[in-house]
């Protein structure tokens, strides 16, 4: 196989999630000389992000996403470890999970996976995480960003608790927050004070990337 | 064992034996942006076209919510309560996470009203059993804690701790509904056989009365019609008794009304035939 062919099958079977096919090709392009920044940004993540734009479109059902995200996630296992020893920096530190209350995972899941295909480092605290629990998580990885998920329009007030919380433990100035989730829009994002919002996974990469950007010419390191 | 719910002129009862509990699932904003928008402006408006769509498309009882956190939730249930109620005699089930919402809700409410809902968190059941207990009504109680359990045996014993406490509050068996949590199946393969197992054990151990969100079941997915219809008649057949669900869906409707037939719960079809001579009715006219 040529390494267009390789590029070509893997960008195809993550499409399909065909979650085997795409851990052989990430090895045999990796054993035939192909840079493991190749395969992740000119296959996998063109792919995921096809996913995306056809889950967005509706052509597209949760578990077409959800296999594609599962193949995608298991290349990137076997791609994390390649990746730091070139010595690429992550694109920064996430952390990740559905609000107090809430055990809705789907979307938090699929921007988890989309932000570490992006080069995100990302912790992901689950669902249910109460705000004690993201302060503590906030402080021991000191990520650059924190995101908060809900599902419900009953849920939604968390945010504004989890930010009180991070005001309290004094660190709130220290991490962008990003919230997300179905019933969520700009305006309640605004009026929460949260920092981003995005209104699914391709747009809150890109956000967090420019939100990150932003932050780091403010405050130099 | 029967659970009874009663609006001031109406009586629906849920039971093993009586046609299935259709609960309208419509009045709620999430996933609704506009309905959201207007609750947060205090316009209630809309609701009187779920309501009509709802009653048309043959609900027994209307779930209420009109829950956003930009809105005064309280006094938009204090408001919303009387207004459904204006506009259909069919039960109503008072749907808040918010403790003072349902007081509003239940205060508001004219004969004896289910309460959606509450989990089996100590602090949830300490705060929300007295309420239900106070105003006589029926509650929801949701198999989970702080967790899901993924095995059919934990939730049933969510579900017996929830029995109890209400037990412990006065609150009856037959005033508890059971919901043994219906997820998504696009997102989890096992959702389904997951919850027939559970709604079998459950029937079986503590013979209460379930309910379920009927919808998430096939979130995400294509022909959610025929999914919710197969699944609420696999649900039933294992003793789901009711389900908040999409009552101006024509299909599902249809497939719970049939399932009635089926399992001996409309003796010799007469509902099934009534329906299908409405129907032929309507259309001739």
């Amino acid at each position: 196989m040529t390494h267009e062919e390789i590029l070509q099958g893997l960008y195809d079977f993550t499409l399909v999630g065909n979650a085997p096919e795409v851990r052989d090709l990430v090895n045999q392009g990796l054993e035939d000389g192909i840079g493991p920044e190749s395969l992740l940004y000119d296959a996998l993540i063109p792919s995921l992000e096809e996913v995306g734009a056809r889950f967005e479109r509706g052509d597209y059902f949760v578990p077409e996403m959800l296999i594609a995200a599962r193949a995608m996630q298991g290349a990137l296992d076997i791609l994390r470890p390649l990746l730091a020893e070139t010595g690429a920096k992550p694109v920064g530190t996430y952390v990740m999970g559905t609000v107090k209350g809430d055990v809705h995972d789907i979307g938090k899941n699929l921007v988890n996976i989309m932000l570490e295909g992006a080069g995100f480092t990302v912790f992901d605290l689950g669902v249910n995480v109460a705000p004690e629990t993201f302060v503590q998580q906030v402080q021991e990885h000191q990520p650059d960003v924190v995101g908060f998920s809900a599902f419900l329009t009953t849920t939604m007030p968390m945010f504004k608790a989890n930010i009180n919380a991070l005001v309290k433990a004094g660190i709130r100035d220290d991490v962008i927050v990003m919230v997300g989730g179905a019933p969520v829009t700009q305006e309640y994002a605004t009026a929460v004070g949260a920092d981003g919002y995005a209104a699914d996974a391709s747009t809150a990469v890109r956000l967090a990337k420019d939100l990150i950007a932003k932050r780091r010419a403010a405050v130099p390191a | 064992m029967e659970t009874v719910l009663e609006s001031s002129s109406k009586t629906v009862v849920i039971g093993p034996e009586r046609p299935f509990c259709v609960i309208g699932e419509r009045i709620n904003p999430t996933g609704r942006k506009a309905f959201q928008a207007e609750l947060q402006q205090g316009d209630l408006s809309r609701i009187e076209v779920d309501v009509a769509q709802q009653v048309a498309g043959g609900a027994d009882m209307l779930d209420v919510n009109v829950g956003d956190p930009l809105a005064d939730e309280v006094e938009l249930m204090r408001q919303a309560i009387p207004l459904v109620q204006g506009l259909t005699d069919l039960p109503l089930c008072i749907d808040s996470s918010v403790i003072e919402a349902l007081e509003a809700g239940l205060g508001a409410y004219r004969g004896k009203a289910l309460v959606n809902s509450v989990t089996g968190e100590d602090e949830r059941l300490e705060a929300i059993l007295p309420i239900v207990a106070r105003y006589g009504a029926a509650v929801i109680g949701l198999a989970n804690d702080d967790e899901i359990p993924m095995e059919p045996e934990r939730r049933l014993e969510v579900a017996r701790k929830i029995v109890s406490a209400a037990g412990d509050h006065g609150i009856p068996p037959e005033d508890v509904l059971i919901d043994p949590l219906a997820m998504p199946v696009g997102a989890l393969p096992n959702a389904v056989t997951l919850f027939v197992e559970t709604v079998r054990l459950i029937r079986e151990e503590l013979g209460v009365n379930m309910t379920c969100g009927a919808s998430n079941t096939s979130f995400g997915l294509p022909g959610r019609e025929t999914l919710g219809g197969a699944f609420l008649a696999l649900a039933a057949s294992h003793g789901l008794t009711s389900a908040i669900m999409d009552a101006r869906s024509e299909g599902i409707v249809e497939a719970v009304r049939a399932t009635d037939f089926l399992l001996g719960h409309d003796e010799w079809g007469a509902s099934w035939i009534a329906a299908y001579r409405r129907k032929q009715a309507a259309a001739a006219a």
